[in-house]
């Protein structure tokens, strides 16, 4: 008994000297990686954190860093689960000389947990698709960046989808949609945005909700059935999608009907469905392959080495893994924005490169630049808008792979802005905060 | 030798009557009490206060709840994130639409509602037990969790089912800190500990303990069954109610049904069983258990990676902390089975004889 609790008591003293160790040394930028390798929803997170992970090996190996500061990261698993990813947030978020930069919690559940606490640490937040919709009124969430493609504009390119595939917007009317969806933060993100546009093109849309973690989906397919909708929109998340697409097929409904969002759209969600996942189509802010030159050079500089994250290789330039390079290039480019504003060659701290995510501008040239051209859409971030995109693509499974089908689609932003100011200002009036001025902003 | 009673006479009934009757105790929950008000929130950083502190305190308390229920009046629950669902929504909604009333009231008042959804869920121990009031108790788990996801009201129709809750204001003064918040849980909690503690010496603890020990014995030497135990339930329910605002309030910073999920209500009845069930310290070691050792496993592994240079994969880190985690708590068991509590307990009788032992 004694000796468990000494060596219990050694694994304290060891953590809390642990992490004092990063204190001390300059010229490096810490980026916390708090993702998830464990649970139902490991394939979305293993992913997302080896993409970024070896993006900022890349830019080590390749560049030597930013203007010469490196960066670093420290892993911490948060299981997708609120309470451990507040905890992991904590642990890291003075590590690093200047603490961390920013952080991408990758849940929205976490993403609303560490809204206020970022704001008072002044560590932005950084929820590239996913997270708290409204924040992208920057006047109001000055450290939440909600950025390329939030859950409403996604919503809106996806409806306008459907009505291109039925032949115009005066075609939805009285069309039937049926919104399938995970039932927390995430999944009912979009009922609003749904609810307001079933009003102004005139279908129906009915909300169903699949209970966490989603591989029971008996009834909800039977009333799917039932209705016998045009559209079904799948807002799943891990194990739900593959469950949800064998569910189609078990019922018969088209699977070139049921539109998913990002995060229904990955390789890791349509393989275990096997047959059944042919033909389904799926929402996209960033595209797979290993073509691009971006992930090339990652190939070259960080896997030839043998220093690569992913231990199947083959997940390198799958969706999740890509995506986790878009977040990686979104961290580096405000990184090195900050630093042409607050001396080059200096860690940033993660008010500084707050500034730096505020006026990212990453045009087509810029892209190319970081070759990553057709990689992810053009990017232009303010203090109005924090989102800076709101394209997205469409790309279709055709039973080996997904093959984008359209260009990138532009939002409706005549629906979605208005709301996201109605509900950020909602949001000022009850925790009285005071909109910022952009125009005072520099 | 050092932790002996004799020689400390007691000459009132005050004295006789008093929560911890051995000076050494008074002395080490003195210190104990010093070191929670004092010293930690003048030398623990942020992250020892936010992210460790906090949540095991709440924990402490949320388990405190269900052991008066299980520990001491014998009612088997598996309602208890449900408790602490009803508490952290009604604080947010007694925050939101009587801003006037103050915060701590609000926590009361929550605390209130969630005993009067104890005493509904309740009355089903009337009639049954055991594992079959445990199985009722989960009926409580889903339709309140169920209830709070659909009418809109609890979240003030917020379209993504998740809520900021507000910030803390206790007379102009906001408790944004960590260590103000810090403050704040541990006073609450050391107070309805000492409560807690009180409450089982007094007739209404004796009475849940004798309907814990057999109910029909109980009944027949007259104590009422019907108000025993529901008060029960309402006093664990209240408790679990206060705890859940705290969580909310104090740690998670949102308000959301996802919070409160069945897999909590399974924990906290773990950290009783580890801790010890009938008995107040072990609801703290059991919370203790449960909340920090994953942490500790998770920092611990950090730490070796970083020391001896190896980097294995992350995924098999974690998922050899779930492993490490689980194979200790089925040690302890197997160690003692009476949970944390009865090894302190064991440590005490030593300590009277020590150095001496025959």
């Amino acid at each position: 008994m004694k000796r468990t609790t000494s060596a219990l008591a050694l694994a304290l003293a060891a953590a809390a000297g642990f992490s004092g160790a990063a204190l001390g040394q300059a010229k490096e930028q810490f980026v916390p990686a708090n993702f998830y390798w464990v649970g139902p929803f490991a394939p979305g997170g293993s992913g997302i954190a080896g993409g970024m992970i070896d993006y900022f090996k890349m830019v080590n190996a390749r560049d030597g860093g930013v203007n010469g500061v490196k960066f670093t990261w420290e892993k911490c698993e948060t299981e997708y689960n609120n309470a451990r990813g507040v905890e992991c947030y904590e642990r890291n978020k003075k590590k690093g000389p200047t603490g961390a930069t920013l952080i991408h919690p990758l849940s929205t559940g976490i993403t609303y947990s560490l809204i206020e606490k970022g704001t008072a640490d002044k560590i932005p937040i950084v929820s590239v698709g996913y997270g708290r919709t409204d924040a992208a009124d920057g006047r109001v969430f000055p450290y939440v960046f909600p950025m390329i493609t939030t859950y409403w504009s996604q919503n809106t390119v996806k409806i306008k989808f459907m009505a291109m595939k039925s032949g115009g917007m005066d075609k939805l009317k009285g069309q039937k949609i049926v919104n399938l969806y995970l039932d927390g933060a995430y999944g009912k993100e979009t009922i609003p945005v749904l609810d307001v546009q079933a009003k102004k093109y005139g279908f129906q849309v009915t909300h169903i909700a699949v209970t966490y973690p989603g591989n029971e989906q008996q009834a909800h397919w039977l009333q799917i059935r039932q209705i016998q909708p045009d559209w079904v929109i799948l807002r799943g998340w891990g194990v739900m999608n593959p469950t949800a697409l064998k569910m189609a097929q078990r019922s018969g409904f088209a699977r070139e009907k049921i539109i998913g969002v990002w995060w229904s759209g990955a390789e890791e969600d349509v393989i275990p469905a096997g047959d059944a996942a042919k033909g389904y189509i799926a929402a996209g802010f960033n595209v797979s392959g290993s073509n691009y030159p971006v992930v090339q050079d990652m190939m070259k500089h960080v896997y030839a080495k043998g220093q690569g994250e992913m231990e199947d290789k083959s997940r390198v330039g799958s969706i999740y893994y890509n995506r986790g390079v878009v977040f990686a290039l979104v961290t580096v480019e405000a990184v090195r924005k900050a630093q042409e504003r607050y001396g080059k060659g200096q860690p940033m701290t993660g008010e500084q490169v707050r500034w730096g995510l505020e006026n990212l501008d990453m045009n087509e040239a810029y892209l190319k630049k970081l070759g990553a051209t057709g990689f992810m859409q053009p990017l232009k971030v303010s203090c109005l808008d924090h989102e800076g995109g709101g394209q997205v693509k469409f790309q279709q499974w055709d039973g080996k792979q997904w093959k984008v089908i359209t260009d990138w689609i532009s939002s409706d932003q005549s629906i979605v802005r208005p709301m996201i100011e109605a509900s950020a200002a909602q949001y000022a009036k009850e925790n009285k905060i005071t909109p910022r001025d952009c125009s005072k902003e520099s | 030798m050092l932790y002996r009673e004799a020689g400390q006479f007691k000459s009132t009934y005050a004295e006789d009557q008093q929560i911890f009757p051995i000076r050494q105790d008074r002395i080490a929950v003195a210190v104990l009490l010093a070191v929670a008000f004092v010293v930690v929130p003048l030398f623990a950083n942020q992250y020892w206060l936010s992210a460790i502190l906090i949540p095991f305190l709440i924990f402490s308390l949320a388990a405190l709840g269900l052991n008066i229920l299980t520990g001491y009046a014998g009612q088997l629950s598996l309602g208890t994130s449900a408790f602490m669902a009803v508490g952290a929504f009604m604080a947010y909604n007694f925050v939101l639409r009587m801003p006037w009333l103050g915060i701590i009231p609000s926590f009361v008042l929550a605390g209130l509602c969630a005993a009067a959804v104890g005493i509904v869920f309740g009355l089903p121990s009337l009639r049954i037990k055991g594992f079959y009031l445990a199985v009722a108790t989960l009926a409580c788990q889903f339709f309140v969790l169920w209830a709070l996801q659909r009418i809109g009201w609890f979240m003030n129709y917020s379209p993504s089912g998740v809520i900021a809750a507000q910030k803390i204001v206790i007379l102009g003064y906001a408790f944004d800190s960590p260590a103000s918040k810090y403050m704040i849980t541990v006073t609450i909690v050391a107070v309805m500990a000492l409560l807690a503690k009180n409450l089982v010496r007094s007739e209404t603890g004796r009475a849940f303990m004798a309907v814990r020990d057999m109910d029909v014995a109980a009944s027949v030497i007259g104590i009422p069954m019907m108000k025993t135990k529901l008060l029960a339930f309402a006093i664990s329910s209240f408790y679990c109610g206060v705890a859940g605002a705290l969580y909310v309030f104090c740690y998670l910073g949102t308000v959301e049904p996802e919070a409160f999920t069945l897999d909590l209500s399974f924990r906290i009845l773990f950290m009783i069983i580890i801790g010890g069930v009938g008995s107040i310290l072990g609801s703290f070691l059991g919370a203790a258990f449960i909340t920090l050792l994953p942490i500790f496993l998770s920092v611990a592994s950090g730490a070796f990676s970083h020391a001896t240079g190896m980097e294995p994969s992350h995924a098999l880190l974690s998922n050899l902390e779930l492993i490490i985690f689980g194979g200790l708590i089925i040690f302890f068991l197997i160690v003692e089975p009476h949970g944390l509590a009865r090894l302190w307990q064991i440590a005490k009788e030593k300590l009277r004889l020590w150095p001496f032992p025959h």
